[in-house]
């Protein structure tokens, strides 16, 4: 029997190894080999006959483990890691790949900067068109690399030809704040677009959903890394440059813009062949920061019920607000896309839920107060914007607390919780859309 | 006989979920009712069982509990939910109209040869 200890020792720590298979799994498998051994020996085979047989039945490593890794909170990739480790000549003719797509989204929008009159002027076609210039290649990007057919890259290119003709003929007073909005909603509406060629067209699968809300998460801190990075470049460059006379600012003038708009396609490159590196990453930031604004948010109730609803509620506020619940969303999306699902409720869960819970009540607060704003000094653009993109979050956010309440009583599976994320996020990019096309004009386009 | 791959992966969740449904249970006492109830006939690698309970879990169909029975070792139980039960009478709806098409259509064949033979 000690022979067969040591053979099951041996073969648990080679399994272990796997990335797909967690400690549970492992454990599971061993009483499961355990017990397919005793039944063997009870019924006549030596110890050693019975582990191979054992053994054998198990079935094969490798297809085990890619089968518990698609099983996995859809992480495909490691899927590819395993089946395909050690191309390194593809590896390669991808590099390429993402950088030509960077240099052509850098390239296009340096020409645009140029025809806008830079650098003595600036148009303000630029501002409105500037995601135009530069989320095409993304798409681009990504329907080359899944190989999209020709009907599929067509239908990823219709939108960004409708909202360009859209935005353009539109016939914005100058400066106004429908012009505005548009330049800050076109990015977020054809962020969703990019959606389609990211999932290879198959939108609708809730799994691929969530892998596009990961690749958001992990593209986001990349680009920040990248932008960090080359802040610092461009001190030091600005410092090297003062003595010579040169104008740094001028320089960074020239630079800035289209390394921004190249870094776009390198953050996607990055995010899609470095995951393992980034992939550590966003749990650790998620745990970080959900309980750091759990804290906030519910010392920010306490300040607010204490101190009372004062008179200095303006109407940037409803704007603060809604970045503080799309921080919240995105926190509770990245913490639900890298959770492992068959988990049970921790007490990670708990703290999100107390976090979605207390953004939820500062909202309401917020939302009276404002609605009765409104109610006094009309509907804006800007006002109309705001508050929409509120409510939208708020009924996202109120979904998440209801379903993750559940979850952690027990009534409920995280099955649902991610259910719900993935059928709500359309609605995000239909907003987005509703607010590009249709504010406007709504509005007189002033 | 050798059971077709893709049938066996087909059978695989009613079974599993059907299994689970007399009773709480453990991987391999669930591998073993399997082949006890095809005779050795469906013919499952063990390990492929795990990823399917998984996927069981997450789905909400089963809930999952380690314990120690009073002799015996450590194991994952698993026990079917309200949810697994009415996915369980869906597959269940849907295999019997396959197999009762199935069943119609040889039992015509049956008669036409039979008649024909006789003849």
């Amino acid at each position: 029997m000690e022979q067969v200890e040591l053979e099951i020792a041996e073969w648990r720590a080679f399994i272990g190894q796997d990335p797909a298979l967690d400690g549970r799994d492992v454990e599971e498998l061993e009483t499961h080999l355990r017990d397919q051994i005793a039944d063997l020996t009870t019924a006549g085979l030596a110890p050693d006959e019975a582990f191979l047989v054992a053994i054998k039945r198990m079935g094969r490593l490798d297809e085990l483990s890619r089968e518990f890794a698609s099983e996995q909170s859809g992480r495909l990739w490691r899927q590819s890691v395993i089946a395909d480790g050690g191309e390194q000549e593809q590896a390669d003719s991808r590099w390429v790949e993402a950088l030509v797509f960077a240099v052509a989204a850098a390239a296009t929008i340096q020409i645009a900067r140029l025809a806008a009159g830079f650098p003595t002027e600036q148009a303000s076609w630029l501002t409105l068109n500037a995601s135009l210039f530069v989320l095409p290649f993304l798409a681009g990007y990504f329907a080359r690399r899944r190989g999209l057919q020709m009907r599929d890259s067509l239908l990823t290119a219709a939108p960004f030809l409708v909202s360009a003709v859209v935005i353009n003929f539109y016939p914005f007073v100058a400066g106004g704040s429908t012009e505005l909005l548009v330049a800050a909603h076109l990015p977020v509406a054809l962020w969703f677009v990019v959606t389609y060629p990211y999932t290879s067209g198959v939108v609708r699968s809730h799994e691929r959903r969530m892998d596009f809300v990961r690749f958001t998460g992990e593209w986001f801190i990349y680009y920040v890394l990248i932008a960090l990075g080359g802040g610092v470049l461009l001190a030091l460059t600005a410092f090297i440059l003062e003595p010579t006379g040169v104008d740094a600012e001028r320089v960074i003038d020239w630079v800035l813009p289209p390394a921004a708009a190249g870094s776009v396609i390198v953050a996607a490159w990055l995010v899609e062949s470095k995951q393992r590196v980034v992939e550590n990453m966003a749990p650790v930031l998620t745990m970080l920061f959900t309980p750091l604004f759990a804290v906030m948010l519910v010392a920010a109730i306490v300040v607010y019920v204490v101190t009372g609803l004062g008179d200095a509620f303006d109407r940037d506020l409803l704007g603060v607000f809604d970045a503080l619940l799309v921080v919240v969303l995105g926190l509770v999306l990245y913490g639900i896309s890298a959770r492992n699902p068959s988990a049970s409720p921790g007490w990670m869960d708990r703290i999100q839920l107390v976090a979605v819970a207390s953004a939820l009540v500062l909202d309401v607060m917020v939302l009276g107060a404002m609605v009765s704003r409104i109610g006094e000094l009309g509907f804006t653009p800007n006002r109309t914007a705001a508050l929409g993109l509120n409510v939208l979050l708020l009924m996202s956010l109120a979904g998440t607390a209801w379903l993750s309440a559940r979850f952690l009583t027990g009534h409920s599976t995280f099955n649902r919780l991610e259910r719900w994320q993935t059928s709500y996020l359309p609605v995000f990019g239909v907003w987005a859309a509703a607010v590009v096309v249709i504010l406007p004009p709504l509005f007189g386009f002033i | 006989m050798q059971i077709d791959k893709d049938l066996v992966a087909a059978s695989a969740t009613p079974l599993v979920l059907a299994i689970l449904a007399e009773g709480e249970s453990y991987g391999y006492a669930i591998l073993r009712r399997v082949r006890e109830l095809s005779n050795g006939e469906l013919d499952w690698t063990d390990g492929m069982l795990y990823p399917l309970l998984h996927r069981l879990h997450r789905l909400g169909y089963v809930t999952t509990e380690w314990r120690t029975p009073p002799e015996g070792r450590r194991r994952r139980y698993y026990a079917v939910t309200d949810g697994g039960r009415a996915a369980l009478a869906e597959h269940r709806r849907q295999w019997e109209t396959v197999t009762r098409a199935l069943r119609g259509i040889w039992r015509g064949g049956d008669l036409l040869s039979f008649a024909f033979g006789r003849a």
